[in-house]
């Protein structure tokens, strides 16, 4: 049996959960706000110059683009099997997918950390630190402040999402999961799927412009 | 069975791991209570600075001081002041739950603001920051002070503000105790409720605007900065799509607060109940279509103007709904003019004042004279001190001996309430005039003819100085001296005053059921 | 009381005084009404357990909500009809650039005359004043003009007037610019129309920017090239013709239209491939760095008269 208790201020353990998950959606609610400010920008500057985004997003890796993709939807899924099996007290398994999710997680880092190296050693940078001559437009420092910024904010949701991942890895590890419970698993799942699912989206409007 | 209460269980160091939404309100109090403290010492300053036309100060120090003013009243005290203080005290037990959903969220978006305010705090001994509140670019990127410890430090509040909405409207949806259904929640339940719905929905994108006000600071980003092809106009529509329905997240439990004091002291059921619960909803929503109306003269496309000129207008709506609503509920009512009440009345007549003069405000052709000059600083301080904080200090003063288990002095209560009312408009209602006579707001010298009206403001800050000084005093006084309150001193019928004074730490021995609303007061006619 | 120094000025007082009294009246009735009721009312009078059962009155909220939107509505259109006069410039305004800086004011006439703080206007005259900044936000302020206009680095706006009353009316910066911010003043000097041909011969143009900005601007367009694409009839060559073109609103690439103002010129220049003309070809190379501000003026003023 688990050995969670349910707080003291709640009735019953549905009610537990019920807040628990609307507290998470309110959450993300608030997230895809924090990323709307930057797809306004990244809106607005590509209606004024849609010709420099076309170019500078020339000079973007999509071959590595892609392979994030394909590693985040990968971890997503084995996310979700995490997450039913949690559900089912198949903690072994759960606990084996978690960490394949969370391998991903890493992957995914690594492939960032190339792209970001050869960015840098390129000099495409964003703003007052671009030193690349082969795009010629006055603008194109702010493609790739943007580039910077969303994928930079959007690594940091997954390294957050990867710490997650490995705090249920330990509790279920230490068997604080079944059937009754298993919020917290629930709960990292839901964050990931966002994760992937930003990231879906600055995949195409970033790398696959023209 | 009895409990000790919550201010007694466990040792001092109980406090600081409490998880507690009673004991968290408490701390929350105390610390924005320091803040307003260090606020006013700003305000102050600069009405002395004020007093004569000339210098006083330098400007550079002058600067510093509004920013200084602007940045820890907005952030530090007023937006936190009703719902993360008042609020968490009393919004679980008036719906008649034991805790709020996430207590130790609540801990964590407690310690989280206060980092937030000590690395904001930190930029006063850095050397200050000096672009205003509003951190307009292109100026927050050349200045040479200490904009990016302050707009971090509004970020982290920012996370802060954001965790405690979203646990008030978890809390809202899914604790309330059988029977209390949505319309037979307390008005203060509705008004924080609207507040939270504001501070998850608006407070994110003043998130994403400081951390890349940072990067224009850090590395040169570009997004609102000319010189390296963005638009400083930008950084204005993020900053208030954030910071005006943030005047809303200001404002609402301040209205929440006079629902209740209002009917407590008249004896009446509210006039309108779901009028004014609505309007809560209302005014949260058309917050967030009206940020443009801020931007009249920044070059804005005129059909841009045309529109927030327009929906501008509709706020007054829902507004003067409630005004009306208020003031009816005193007819054929008992009414008892204690402290809270005089604050409650206080809000009323200098909020109409602030919402009348927000019309002047709206209208294009005469926005563009008052626009950026003293007619607004008082029509905001008319709304935000005249609304918010009389507000505050109505609810402040009503859940008092709620929270201490001791009642203020009414004598000096009623007196200190003298000062401040009337300090408020010596110092405040000169500067709409100042304003439409041209004067500029920001300025740290001014031309010879606006001398007097000047030294007429400045007294009035004194004033409301003495006022604020006598209420810190009695009510400390109060917490040790004070005559022990009885569980219901006022004869309120919402459920907090059903609880000993101060409350245990479980609030509710049993889960109440609630039959019936809020208000019924009051003898039907047969 | 503030004096009603432009045409634009009456407008102003006249609106603020009827909302004035609207907000009195309404003020007066709501806090009257508290009063009464507080005394009336008060619990030396009233059991407070035989108060009646009331819990509202629908028709009361809707008719005040209603009434309410009525004169808002009237506020909002009488303050949007106003608004658009500010708009408008007359078409025989005498323009004056300005150049905002940290922290003077910098005007500079057709014929290439400039000053600092100081704006000498003929009385009745309209004039209209095409503004930028150099560094951080500005605002242009006349309070007896009752005109104010932001004025922003890297675009320009506008702002115009007709004086009314001879003598001198202050300029103030609205727009918090830091240190200097309260300093920033200058002064509009209204004199009559033969003291302004007067002072026109008397005051000699500084050498230094003695050009004519038109005279300037013809010959930067042959200097920089612009004439190998753009020719000043309406002919087609790289880049379109630009004879008439100012002011007139033009297809883009991709269906848009955009009015060819000042800003549109200055984008072109600065960044050319942001809007290009349906039919013709990203080809222009940008200016940017190499044109100076006052450069770019001297060219807007020539497009602009090329008619």
């Amino acid at each position: 049996m688990t050995k969670h208790t349910i707080p003291s201020h709640f009735d019953d353990a549905k009610q537990a959960y019920e807040a628990s998950k609307l507290g998470v959606w309110l959450f993300l609610v608030t997230e895809i706000l924090l990323f709307g400010g930057l797809f306004v920008i990244y809106i607005m500057n590509r209606g004024l110059y849609p010709e420099m985004f076309h170019e500078a997003s020339l000079h973007l890796n999509k071959v590595m683009g892609a392979m994030n993709t394909v590693v985040l939807i990968c971890s997503s899924f084995t996310m979700a099997m995490a997450v039913s099996r949690a559900k089912h007290n198949d903690s072994q398994r759960a606990l084996k997918l978690l960490l394949i999710t969370f391998i991903c997680g890493l992957i995914f880092m690594t492939i960032k950390y190339m792209e970001y190296s050869h960015k840098i050693h390129e000099g495409l940078l964003p703003g007052i630190h671009f030193s690349f001559d082969e795009i010629s437009h006055p603008k194109a420092p702010l493609f790739f402040s943007l580039y910077f910024m969303m994928t930079g904010l959007h690594g940091l949701h997954v390294l957050v999402g990867m710490g997650l991942i490995f705090w249920v890895m330990v509790r279920t590890r230490r068997g604080d999961f079944d059937e009754s419970y298993h919020t917290p698993v629930e709960m990292t799942g839901i964050y990931w799927h966002l994760v992937d699912l930003i990231w879906i989206y600055l995949f195409p409007l970033l790398y696959l412009i023209g | 069975m009895s409990h000790a209460n919550y201010l007694e269980e466990g040792g001092f160091w109980s406090w600081f791991t409490t998880r507690d939404h009673k004991r968290i309100g408490v701390m929350y109090l105390l610390t924005n209570l320091i803040f307003l403290a260090i606020g006013g010492i700003f305000a102050i300053l600069i009405r002395v600075e004020l007093f004569s036309p000339g210098p006083l100060f330098s400007a550079d120090v002058y600067n510093k001081f509004f920013t200084f003013h602007g940045a820890i009243m907005i952030f530090m005290f007023i937006i936190p002041v009703i719902p993360a203080a008042l609020g968490n005290f009393f919004l679980p037990i008036l719906i008649g739950a034991k805790d709020v959903a996430f207590p130790r969220l609540n801990l964590a978006s407690y310690y989280i603001f206060v980092g937030g305010a000590l690395l904001a705090a930190l930029a006063l001994v850095t050397g200050g920051v000096d672009t205003g509140w509003t951190f307009y670019t292109p100026y927050s990127i050349r200045t040479q002070t200490s904009v990016i410890l302050v707009t971090l430090g509004v970020f982290v509040m920012g996370f802060s503000s954001i965790l405690t909405g979203l646990n008030f409207m978890v809390t809202v949806h899914k604790l309330r105790a059988p029977g209390m259904t949505f319309h037979r929640m307390p008005l203060f339940v509705w008004a924080i409720y609207a507040t939270a719905i504001i501070q998850v929905l608006a407070t994110p994108v003043i998130g994403i605007t400081t951390l890349l006000l940072v990067m224009e600071r850090v590395l040169g980003i570009g997004f609102f900065d000319p010189q390296l092809g963005g638009d400083p106009i930008l950084f204005q529509h993020f900053f208030w799509f954030y910071s005006h329905p943030a005047v809303y997240i200001m404002i609402l439990p301040a209205m929440g607060i006079i629902s209740e004091v209002i009917t407590v002291f008249s004896r009446k059921h509210i006039f309108g109940y779901k009028a004014i619960a609505y309007s809560s909803l209302a005014i949260a929503f058309i917050s967030f279509l009206v940020w443009g109306h801020h931007m009249f003269v920044s070059g804005e496309s005129q059909w841009a103007n045309f529109l927030f000129s327009l929906l501008t207008m509709l706020v007054a709506i829902p507004t003067a709904i409630k005004i009306f609503n208020w003031t009816a509920t005193m007819y054929k009512g008992s009414i008892h003019l204690q402290t809270p009440m005089l604050y409650a009345l206080s809000f009323i007549f200098l909020f109409t004042i602030g919402g009348l003069t927000g019309l002047f405000l709206a209208a294009l052709s005469v926005d563009v004279h008052l626009h950026d000059t003293y007619f607004v600083v008082a029509h905001f301080h008319y709304v935000m001190m005249g609304g918010t904080v009389m507000g505050f200090l109505a609810g402040l003063h009503y859940w008092w001996p709620k929270m201490f288990g001791r009642m203020y002095p009414e004598i000096l209560g009623k007196i200190s309430w003298f000062f401040i009312f009337v300090g408020f408009n010596v110092t405040f209602l000169p500067q709409f005039y100042l304003g439409k006579l041209g004067m500029p707001r920001r300025y740290h010298e001014y031309a010879q003819n606006f001398t007097f009206l000047n030294q007429v403001s400045t007294v009035g800050s004194w004033l409301i100085n003495v006022g604020f000084l006598l209420m810190f005093a009695y009510l400390i006084y109060s917490l040790f001296k004070g005559k022990k309150a009885e569980n219901n001193p006022w004869g309120a019928k919402t459920l907090e005053w059903q609880l000993p004074s101060p409350p245990t730490m479980h609030n509710f021995d049993e889960t109440p059921q609630v039959i019936e609303g809020p208000y019924q007061y009051g003898v039907l006619k047969s | 009381m503030l004096p009603q120094a432009s045409t634009l000025a009456k407008n102003f007082d006249i609106l603020f005084n009827n909302i004035f009294w609207f907000s009195l009246i309404s003020f007066a009735l709501v806090i009257g009404a508290m009063i009464y009721f507080a005394i009336r009312y008060h619990r030396t009078r009233r059991d407070p357990f035989k108060t009646p059962y009331i819990t509202g009155h629908h028709l009361m909220e809707i008719s005040v909500s209603v009434g309410l939107l009525i004169v808002v509505m009237v506020i909002f259109v009488w303050g949007w009809v106003d608004y658009k006069k500010l708009l408008k410039a007359p078409s025989d305004s005498l323009e004056i650039q300005v150049l905002a800086k940290q922290w003077f004011w910098e005007f500079q006439y057709p014929e290439g005359r400039k000053l600092t703080n100081e704006l000498v206007v003929p009385l009745n005259q309209p004039v209209k004043l095409i503004m930028t900044s150099s560094d951080v936000i500005h605002s242009f302020f006349v309070p007896n003009f009752r005109v104010k206009q932001d004025v922003v680095p890297g675009q320009y706006t506008t702002l115009w007037f007709t004086a009314t009353q001879l003598g001198e009316h202050s300029i103030l910066c609205a727009e918090f610019c830091g240190t200097g911010h309260s300093k920033m003043l200058g002064m509009v000097k209204v004199v009559n129309a033969e003291e302004f041909q007067q002072w026109k011969k008397t005051t000699p143009s500084i050498p230094a920017v003695s050009k004519n900005p038109q005279e300037w601007g013809k010959e930067l367009f042959s200097q920089k090239m612009c004439n190998t694409c753009h020719a000043i009839t309406t002919q087609k060559l790289v880049g379109p013709g630009l004879f008439g073109i100012f002011g007139k609103e033009v297809e883009l690439e991709g269906g848009k239209k955009v009015a060819r103002d000042e800003n549109y010129i200055r984008e072109s220049l600065m960044q050319p491939q942001a809007k290009v003309v349906k039919g013709f070809p990203p080809a222009m190379p940008t200016f940017q760095g190499t044109l100076t501000d006052e450069e770019v003026n001297a060219l807007i003023v020539y497009i602009k008269n090329l008619k």
